[in-house]
C-alpha cells in the first residue's frame, strides 16, 4: 500500500533522469503506472464490498503522533478508483494531447506527483498526513496549471489558484490540530469513536469554521470559487483530471470524511445547504453567459461542486447516497466533455461556441461521445445521470419544511446545468459545419477520442445496470458515511411519481432553455459589468493593498538607519520591561547588606562620572579619546579594590593600547561632525537615560536575590588539586575552559588580520573615485 | 557601595547608547566601548564584590576555604575585555578605511549598498 501511494512520487522524482527517454513516443507507457494502480484497487473490490476495512499502518512519526496509516474502505475506494481511473485515461490522453512537447516529462511528473498525493489524501487515516497530501496536491495543481509559464495569464491564475487553496490548506492545519486536541487522537478511526465528545467540546465551533475554510477553498464554494475558472489556463488534460473529477473533489471528501465524524449538527447541516445552494445557483447561473467551451464547463463544475456540498449538508441517508452517486456521475461526465473540449480545441483552434457547429461530420465518434456525455449530464434516461438526479430530487423531497424550497433550489440548478451541458457538448456538434473548418478539421488520433469514449460509455452502462455499482461500490461508501448498514436499491423506474415529474421538468425546460437562449458575446460583455462587484475582484484589491501596506510597514520598519533600528528596539525593550519592574516588583534596597564606601571609592567614582560625561559631550575627538581612557583606568581601580587583580592587569593593558591605536589613527580620521539637531539629542538623551536607569534598577534587583556559589566552589576546590594552579582565575581560564581561550585567540588572530589587511589593501581606482 | 556601582553601570549603560545614537562613525565605536565598560561592571557586580580577598590559593594551602570573590565572573570578564578590544581595534581601522573610500563620516550617507546612490 505504501509503494502504491509513493509510486507516484517515485515516478515523478525519476523523472528529471530519464524523462529524455520518455519524451517522445515512449511517452505513452507511462501510463502503464496508473492502470496498474487501477487495476491494485480493483482487486480490493470484493473485500470492501463485503464490508471489511482494510488498514496499513507505517510508522513515521511516532513521538508526534503523526504515523502512514492508511486504511480503505469504500469512500476511499471509491475516490482512489476515481483517481487512478481517470488518471489512467488522462496519462493516455495526454500522449496525444501534447505529443512532442518539449517539456511533456515535466508535465508527467507534475501530473504523477499529483496522483501520489491525491491517492495519499484519500487513504491517510492520520489527519496530519492528510493534511500533508492535501498541501501537495495544492502544490502539484500549482505546478500544472502554470505549465503553459511563458504565458502570463497562466502565471497569474496559477498563483491565483495556489494562494486560494493555500490559505484553506492553512485553515485545514488548524483545524486538524484542534480536532485532534478536542478529540485525543490524530488518527481518523479513534476520532469516529469519540464523535459525540467533539460534537459536544467547546471547541467544535471553531474545528467547523477551520474544516469548511478549507473544504470552501479546496471545492472552489461560494465566495472561494473564482480561482477555478482562471486555472483553466492550465492544459486540458489537467483541467480534466483536477479541476473536474478529482482536486476539486478533496474538499468534498474532506466533508464526506468527517461527515460521521462532525456531522448531524446544525451548524454543519444550515452552513453546507447555505453555502452549497448559494454556489450552485450563482455559478449555474454564470456558466450561462460563457461563450468558452472551458468556461462554461468550469462554471458548471463549480455549480456540481456546489450540489454536492449541498447534499452532504442534508446529511440524511437518501442525501449522501444521492452525494456518492453524484460524484460519480459527475465525474464520468464532466472529464468526458473537458478531454471533448480538449479534442475540439486541438482541431480547430477555438474553444468559442458561438463559432463552433456541425463538428459531427468530420468527427462523428468524438460527436457521439459528447452528446451521451451531455445527456448523462442532463439526467435522460437510461444514462447513470438520470439515477443521480432521481436520488436528489428524492433527497430534498423528504426534508421536511423546508423541502419545497430546497427541491426548487435543486431543480433550478439543474435546469442550468442540462443547458450547460447541451451548451458545451451538443452545441459544437450539430448544425452547419462552418466553411473555415471544411477541410483542414480531421478526425483526431485514437488516444485522444478514445479515453472520452469509454468514460461516456461507462455513463452509458451504469445507468442501465446500476447492480454493477450497487454492492460492490455504494454500499460501501454510504456505510463509511452514515456509519451504519444501507439500505437502498437502485433502479431506473420507479413507477409514475413527484420525482418522474421533477425529472421531466428538469429535462424539458433545459432543452427547451437551450433552443431559446443563445450564447453571445454581448451576453458576455453584460455579465462582466458586474465583475467589479465579484468576490475575485475583491480579493485582488485586498491583496494589493496587503502588499502596499507591507510595503509601507517594511520602510518604516527596516528604514536603513542604525540609530532608528537602535531606537525601537531599546525603546520597546525599555517600556516592556519598565511595565513588568513597576507591575510585579516591589522596588527596595537593603543598605545594610551593601557594603561601605571609603574616600577613595568615592573619589574614583566621581572622576569616572566626570571622565563618561566628557566622552559624550566633548568637541574634541582627543578629548573624547582620553576622556575614555580615564574611564578605563577608573574601572581598573574598581577591579583592584575589589580582589580582581587580573582583570586590573588585563583592562590597565587592553584600555592603554586602544587609546593608543585611537590616538595612531586619529588624524585619519574624519573631524567631529555635529550632525544631530537639539530636539534628536534630548529625545535621544530621554531614551538612553531611561534604559540606563533600567539597568541600575535591575541590578540592584539582582542582588537582592541569593546567590548560587557552587561552580565557583567547584573551581576553587579543583583548582589546584586537580589543574594544579594556585590562581583560579588563571586556571579557569587556561585549563578549566581551555578551549574557549583557543577559540578566544582564534578571534584575536582574525581581528588582527583584518586590521592588517585593511591596513595595508591599496585602493584600486575605482574606489578612490 | 554596590549602589554607587549600578548607578554608574546605569550611566555607562546610558552614555553608551547615546553615543551610538549619533550619526558620527566614530562617536559609534566611542558608545560601542563605553557600553562594553558597562557589561564589564554589571557582571563583576552581579557577582558580589568582596574586598581584598582575591581568589588564589596561599602558598601553605591546597583548597580555598575562607570568603573569596568570585573567580567565574572574573574569568568571563577578562573573556570579555579580550574580546571587545579585538572588536574595537577591527572597528577603528573599518572606520579609517571607510572614511578614505566612502569620504563621509555621516551614516545616513552609507546606509545605501548600491554605489551609485
Amino acid at each position: 500500500m505504501l509503494i502504491a501511494v509513493l509510486s507516484g512520487f517515485i515516478l515523478a522524482l525519476s523523472l528529471p533522469l530519464t524523462g529524455k527517454i520518455f519524451k517522445g513516443k515512449l511517452s505513452v507507457l507511462l501510463s502503464a503506472l496508473p492502470i496498474i494502480l487501477f487495476a491494485y484497487f480493483i482487486s480490493f473490490m470484493p473485500e470492501v464490498g463485503e464490508g471489511r476495512e482494510l488498514r496499513y499502518f507505517y510508522e513515521w512519526v511516532p513521538s508526534a503522533g503523526i504515523n502512514l496509516s492508511f486504511h480503505l474502505d469504500g469512500l476511499s475506494l471509491l475516490f482512489t478508483l476515481l483517481i487512478t481511473g481517470i488518471g489512467s485515461l488522462v496519462f493516455l490522453y495526454t500522449s496525444a494531447y501534447l505529443k512532442g512537447h518539449e517539456y511533456l516529462d515535466r508535465f508527467y511528473g507534475y501530473l504523477s506527483m499529483f496522483m501520489g498525493s491525491m491517492l495519499g489524501l484519500v487513504l491517510s487515516d492520520n489527519i496530519i498526513c492528510m493534511f500533508i497530501f492535501w498541501e501537495l496536491t495544492s502544490i502539484s495543481s500549482f505546478f500544472l496549471i502554470g505549465f503553459n509559464n511563458e504565458n502570463e495569464e497562466s502565471r497569474k491564475s496559477s498563483l491565483l489558484a495556489l494562494s486560494i487553496t493555500g490559505f484553506g490548506g492553512l485553515f485545514l492545519l488548524a483545524g486538524m490540530i484542534t480536532l485532534g486536541y478536542a478529540g485525543g487522537s490524530f488518527s481518523f478511526t479513534e476520532l469516529l469513536a469519540s464523535s459525540a465528545l467533539i460534537k459536544s467540546h467547546e471547541l467544535y465551533g471553531l474545528i467547523l469554521f477551520c474544516l469548511f475554510m478549507a473544504a470552501f477553498t479546496k471545492s472552489a464554494q461560494f465566495p472561494f470559487h473564482f480561482w477555478l475558472p482562471g486555472a483553466m489556463a492550465a492544459p486540458t488534460p489537467v483541467s480534466t483530471y483536477l479541476h473536474s473529477a478529482t482536486m476539486v473533489k478533496a474538499g468534498i471528501y474532506l466533508l464526506a470524511r468527517f461527515t460521521p465524524v462532525l456531522g448531524n449538527h446544525p451548524w454543519w447541516n444550515n452552513t453546507l445547504i447555505i453555502i452549497g445552494c448559494i454556489t450552485m445557483l450563482y455559478a449555474a447561473i454564470h456558466a450561462l453567459f460563457r461563450i468558452d467551451m472551458k468556461g462554461i464547463l468550469a462554471y458548471s463544475t463549480i455549480s456540481a461542486l456546489g450540489m454536492l456540498v449541498f447534499l452532504i449538508g442534508l446529511g440524511t441517508d437518501d442525501a449522501l447516497l444521492a452525494a456518492s452517486v453524484f460524484i460519480i456521475v459527475h465525474a464520468l461526465y464532466k472529464a468526458t466533455l473537458f478531454l471533448v473540449t480538449g479534442i475540439v480545441d486541438h482541431e480547430t483552434n477555438t474553444r468559442n461556441i458561438t463559432r463552433l457547429s456541425g463538428l459531427n461530420k468530420v468527427m462523428l465518434p468524438v460527436g457521439i461521445t459528447s452528446i451521451v456525455a451531455a445527456c448523462v449530464s442532463a439526467g435522460i434516461p437510461p444514462t447513470f445521470g438520470f439515477l443521480g438526479k432521481d436520488l436528489i430530487y428524492e433527497a430534498t423531497l423528504h426534508m421536511g419544511d423546508w423541502s419545497p424550497w430546497l427541491t426548487g433550489a435543486a431543480v433550478m440548478t439543474n435546469i442550468l446545468l442540462v443547458l450547460a451541458g447541451f451548451l458545451a457538448g451538443v452545441k459544437p456538434f450539430v448544425g452547419q459545419l462552418p466553411a473555415e473548418f471544411k477541410g483542414n478539421v480531421h478526425m483526431p488520433y485514437t488516444l485522444l477520442w478514445l479515453p472520452p469514449m469509454i468514460l461516456a460509455a461507462l455513463g452509458l452502462i451504469f445507468g442501465l445496470f446500476p447492480v454493477l455499482l450497487e454492492h460492490s461500490l455504494l454500499y460501501p461508501v454510504v456505510t463509511s458515511l452514515i456509519n451504519s448498514t444501507p439500505d437502498f436499491h437502485l433502479q431506473l423506474w420507479h413507477g409514475l411519481n413527484l420525482i418522474l415529474l421533477l425529472s421531466t421538468i428538469t429535462i424539458g425546460s433545459g432543452i427547451a432553455l437551450y433552443y431559446i437562449l443563445k450564447p453571445s458575446e454581448e451576453l458576455l460583455a453584460r455579465a462582466t459589468r458586474f465583475e467589479g462587484w465579484s468576490p475575485k475582484s475583491i480579493v485582488l484589491l485586498l491583496a494589493g493593498g496587503f502588499s502596499k501596506f507591507s510595503g509601507v510597514w517594511t520602510s518604516l520598519f527596516q528604514n536603513g538607519y542604525l540609530r532608528y533600528y537602535l531606537t525601537t528596539i531599546l525603546g520597546f525593550l525599555s517600556v516592556l520591561v519598565a511595565y513588568k519592574l513597576f507591575q510585579g516588583v516591589n522596588i527596595y534596597i537593603d543598605i545594610d547588606s551593601l557594603s561601605n564606601i571609603t574616600i577613595y571609592e568615592a573619589v574614583t567614582m566621581f572622576i569616572m562620572a566626570v571622565a563618561i560625561g566628557f566622552a559624550v559631550f566633548s568637541k574634541s575627538r582627543l578629548a573624547a579619546v582620553a576622556s575614555m581612557g580615564v574611564v578605563g583606568y577608573a574601572i581598573c581601580l574598581i577591579f583592584l579594590f575589589y580582589s580582581a587583580p587580573d582583570l586590573a592587569m588585563t583592562q590597565f593593558s587592553i584600555d592603554t593600547l586602544t587609546v593608543i591605536l585611537f590616538v595612531l589613527v586619529l588624524y585619519n580620521l574624519p573631524k567631529y561632525l555635529n550632525l544631530s539637531d537639539t530636539r534628536d539629542k534630548i529625545r535621544d538623551g530621554i531614551l538612553a537615560l531611561s534604559f540606563g536607569a533600567l539597568i541600575s534598577i535591575i541590578a540592584l534587583e539582582v542582588l537582592n536575590e541569593p546567590v548560587n556559589r557552587e561552580t565557583s566552589e567547584f573551581y576553587a576546590e579543583k583548582a589546584y588539586t586537580e589543574a594544579h594552579g594556585k590562581n583560579i582565575v588563571n586556571v579557569i581560564l587556561v585549563d578549566f575552559r581551555g578551549a574557549d581561550t583557543m577559540v578566544e585567540i582564534t578571534v584575536l588572530t582574525i581581528a588582527a588580520l583584518g586590521v592588517f589587511s585593511l591596513l595595508k589593501l591599496r585602493l584600486k581606482n575605482i574606489e578612490k573615485e | 557601595m554596590e549602589l554607587l556601582l549600578a548607578i554608574i553601570v546605569g550611566l555607562l549603560y546610558a552614555s553608551g547608547i547615546y553615543m551610538m545614537l549619533r550619526r558620527s562613525l566614530v562617536k559609534l565605536i566611542i558608545g560601542l566601548i563605553l557600553l562594553g565598560n558597562g557589561a564589564n561592571i554589571l557582571i563583576f557586580l552581579l557577582g558580589r564584590i568582596v574586598k581584598g580577598k582575591p581568589p588564589i590559593i596561599e602558598d601553605s594551602a591546597k583548597v580555598l576555604t575562607d570568603i573569596y570573590a568570585d573567580p567565574v565572573p572574573q574569568a568571563l570578564i577578562l573573556t570579555a575585555i579580550v574580546i571587545s578590544f579585538g572588536l574595537q581595534a577591527f572597528a577603528i581601522i573599518l572606520v579609517k578605511r571607510a572614511y578614505k573610500v566612502v569620504g563621509t563620516d555621516d551614516l545616513d550617507q552609507m546606509n545605501a549598498t548600491d554605489e551609485d546612490l
